[in-house]
Order: structure tokens, then C-alpha cells, then sequence
């Protein structure tokens, strides 16, 4: 049964990106453990106004968990303390009575701090602008089988794009690296012939722009997978860095 | 061929390929090493094989300018991964599926070069090295220094100590290898993970039977 808990949140405040932040905790009372965790946020900052301070800044958009643009670090996990899921998809009821609920933003150089909880994750779509794309129009939905596509392939093309772009990789990885969204965006696209055609050219401009932006080199630790709101698995790691050297030696 | 420094996935790869190549180098050592519990005549040719000749010479650099590579990239890729995780380290950070070692690459690395320095100075100086500048109480019985070695209780904790560091490199270091060349996928990712552990195990173990034996088993000739 859901009941109403009071709790305490630990929260990043940081005024601008080049002022130090520190930590604020504030008391919340008679939250429902029914509401989300991101309305939660939303009872705090109407405190906060309502008492004269100026509220939490915090990204948010479809709070359905597709639209990849909530973030924060919750308790320590990307996205918070449930599997697979985003922030937004986060309830309360995963928290008790008297806890203390920290919450901090993405903490990476390649996703610098806006405001509080907010990180600037230009870098992503700068990756993407650099060749996550087809060159050309390739004409709308065409009919059912008249392009045979191997159903495994089609599978793992699909679960690579289920990426949302979040960023929740590069936050939970030690070494900043954003190599799980690069991969899954190579993949997507190497796997279908629409996409193939460019698929080499796409790894090697992909991984330069990664790398020109200050992410950090993959050790396969494996972390990032682990945090992925959306399961992109890390075998996708192995076909970009396949795409990437197969390009290479070949030039 | 700058991509091979330049980029991060050429950086990688280079890691990777010294990587495979020191394993390589372990398996080969180990084997020459496990002459010795069935016999050390034998054991003492192969070293007296491997003294000052060019081809043991030629070697030995190479085998150098993989460990330098390896050690010099590690150092490299490590720097530039701490700038990317930025000043702002976490408060909280719960992310512990990912395996201890996979994060402590670096460490473990260390403590192999400890030991490595150390065991150059005591066996491959005295050997090799003083044969080499022609000193002449260079040893070229590989048996008169190893034996008095593990016949010292203290040394045979350490070298097993600094197995069980290789180790733990090795089981996340041989499957990264191989998913950093990009010969990895859904299926394979399991067998290469459980095979890091054999390959570990079984190299680990090669080296680590031989102080082990003549502590407690090699009887000095009389």
C-alpha cells in the first residue's frame, strides 16, 4: 500500500556554470508515495517558492521515459534506484519513511552544469549532427518484405534504437566516456541496408567528433550498461569498434 | 596511421594488441618455467639457451617495447579519462555492478610492475643483464637463483601475491582485449568472459606451481 511519507532530499544547487555548487537538504512532508519522483520535485520547488526561494532547476519534458531528457543522479544510480527505467518513470514508493534522498546532476567534463540539476548535453546532438544520419531520402515505409532484412539483425537494430540519448552512460561511467550512445546510434543504422551504405564513414566521423569533444576513452567496464534506462547493450561497443578499425585499415 | 593516436578507439586498439601480446609472453614464460618440476638440468639449459645471444637479446627488446607501450598508453588513456570524468566527483555513487577489477585496471597494472621490477632485479639483472656487460659473476643457471628464491618463505608470499594481481588483471584484460578489436556480439560476450577466467586461471596457476613445489617439495642435491 502506498502511504504518505516525509522525507529529507539532498540537492545540488549551483547558481550558473562557473559558480561552485554546494549541497541544500530540505524537509518534505506527507508525500505520496503514489506521485512520481519528478512531482515530487515539483511539490518541492512550490515550497520553495512559496517561501520565497528560488526553486530547483531540473530538465523534464514527456515524463513517459521516451523522450531521453530527464537525467539525475539519484542515491548514487543514474536515473535512480529501479532497473531500466528513466527518472521520470521513477515513483516514490521506492523510498521509506525518514529517508535521505540525495540528488545530484550528471557529473561528467563532456556535460557541463548549467544550473542545479541541469547539464548541457549539446555534445550528444553535436555526435549525432556529425553523421548519426542517412545522407539521403530514402522514401517512406516499404512494403513488407520487399527488402529481406535478417530477423537477428533487425532485432538488434531495433534494441540499439531504443536509446534515448540521455546520457545516463556517460554519468555512470569513471572514465566519462560516451561510447554506449555512439555505438547504439552506429548500430542502428550499420545494421539495416539504408544505413549501411555509410556505415564506415559514419564510425570514423562519429568517433572523431567523441573524441574532439573531451569524452573519455571505453575500458569495458561494463558500468554504463548496467545503468541504461533502456538495456543498450555493450555488444554494441564491440561492432563500433569493429566499424571504427575496419575503416581504418582500409583507408 | 595517426588514428592510432589520435582517436580514442586507436588508442584502445594498441592497448589491446600489447595487451594480447604480453599474455602471449606469459604463457611462454610459464611454460619454461614449469621445466623446472620435472627437471632443473633442463630448466638450467633453456636459461643458459636464453644467456647473451642476439635471438634471446632480440627479444628481450621487443618483449620491452610491448610492456613500455602497454604501461605508457595505460598511463595516457588513464589521464585523459580522469579529465573527462571532470573535478566534480559524485557525493553517492552506487554503481558497484560493474566489476571491482574492470575499474582498478590501472592499480593492478601497478602492482604487476612492482613485481616485475622486482623480479628483474633479482633474477633477469644477475642474469641476462650482467652477461651481457660481461660481468663475471654473471649466473647463467637459472636454478642457482631460483631455487635459493622460493626457499625463502617471504618471497614465495610475494610472487603469489603479485599472481593473484595478474590474475584479476587478466580475467577483465583478456575479454576487453578481444571486445576492444571488436571480435565480440551477444553470444560470444558469456564465452569470452568465462574464458578470461580460464586463460587467467590456467596462466596464473603455471606460474604459481613452481614456488610453490620447490618450497615445499624440491630437495636440494646433496
Amino acid at each position: 500500500m502506498d502511504i504518505d511519507i516525509n522525507i529529507k532530499v539532498k540537492v545540488w544547487r549551483q547558481k550558473g556554470p562557473k559558480e561552485k555548487g554546494h549541497f541544500e537538504i530540505y524537509e518534505l512532508k506527507n508525500i505520496s508515495q503514489g506521485s512520481s519522483f519528478l512531482e515530487m520535485i515539483d511539490i518541492l520547488n512550490e515550497q520553495l517558492i512559496n517561501g520565497g526561494e528560488e526553486p530547483v532547476v531540473f530538465d523534464h519534458d514527456c515524463r513517459e521515459g521516451i523522450c531521453g531528457i530527464c537525467s539525475l543522479y539519484i542515491n548514487g544510480y543514474p536515473h535512480g534506484p529501479d532497473e531500466d527505467i528513466t527518472t521520470c518513470q521513477l515513483h516514490m514508493r521506492k523510498f521509506n519513511e525518514g529517508d535521505t534522498i540525495t540528488i545530484e546532476p550528471w557529473r561528467s567534463a563532456g556535460f557541463p552544469v548549467i544550473k542545479d540539476l541541469m547539464v548541457d548535453r549539446t555534445a550528444f546532438d553535436t555526435i549525432i549532427q556529425a553523421g548519426g544520419y542517412v545522407s539521403v531520402n530514402t522514401g517512406g515505409a516499404p512494403d513488407a518484405n520487399s527488402l529481406p532484412i535478417p530477423k537477428h539483425n533487425a532485432e538488434a537494430a531495433m534494441d540499439a534504437a531504443a536509446c534515448i540519448g540521455c546520457g545516463a552512460c556517460v554519468a555512470a561511467c569513471k572514465n566519462g566516456s560516451a561510447m554506449l550512445f555512439v555505438s547504439a546510434k552506429v548500430t542502428q543504422l550499420a545494421l539495416l541496408p539504408q544505413g549501411r551504405t555509410e556505415a564506415m564513414k559514419r564510425a570514423k566521423s562519429m568517433v572523431a567528433k567523441m573524441d574532439e569533444l573531451g569524452f573519455g576513452n571505453c575500458t569495458n567496464t561494463g558500468a554504463c550498461e548496467v545503468e541504461c534506462p533502456k538495456n543498450i547493450s555493450i555488444t554494441n561497443i564491440a561492432r563500433l569498434n569493429y566499424e571504427f578499425l575496419n575503416a581504418k585499415i582500409r583507408d | 596511421m595517426s588514428w592510432l593516436i589520435n582517436s580514442s578507439i586507436g588508442r584502445k586498439f594498441i592497448m589491446s594488441i600489447s595487451g594480447l601480446f604480453l599474455i602471449l609472453f606469459l604463457i611462454f614464460h610459464m611454460l619454461m618455467n614449469l621445466v623446472m618440476v620435472f627437471s632443473m638440468d633442463a630448466y638450467d639449459m633453456i636459461s643458459e639457451f636464453l644467456g647473451a645471444n642476439w635471438y634471446a637479446i632480440a627479444g628481450t627488446l621487443v618483449l620491452a617495447a610491448g610492456f613500455i607501450v602497454h604501461i605508457l598508453y595505460a598511463s595516457l588513456l588513464t589521464l585523459q579519462n580522469q579529465k573527462a570524468r571532470g573535478n566534480d566527483k559524485y557525493a553517492m555513487s552506487n554503481t558497484k555492478d560493474a566489476s571491482w577489477t574492470s575499474k582498478n585496471m590501472y592499480v593492478l597494472g601497478f602492482t604487476v610492475l612492482a613485481f616485475l621490477a622486482l623480479h628483474m632485479i633479482q633474477l633477469w639483472y644477475n642474469m641476462q643483464f650482467k652477461e651481457l656487460i660481461g660481468a663475471p659473476d654473471a649466473i647463467s643457471k637459472g636454478s642457482e637463483l631460483v631455487v635459493p628464491l622460493f626457499k625463502n618463505i617471504y618471497y614465495v608470499i610475494i610472487y603469489l601475491v603479485a599472481f593473484a594481481a595478474l590474475w584479476l588483471h587478466l580475467t577483465h584484460g583478456f575479454w576487453s582485449a578481444l571486445h576492444s578489436v571488436g571480435w565480440n556480439n551477444t553470444i560470444w560476450m558469456k564465452r569470452l568472459q568465462n574464458l578470461s577466467y580460464v586463460v587467467a586461471s590456467i596462466i596464473v596457476a603455471g606460474y604459481a606451481v613452481v614456488p610453490i613445489y620447490i618450497y615445499f617439495f624440491y630437495q636440494l642435491p646433496i
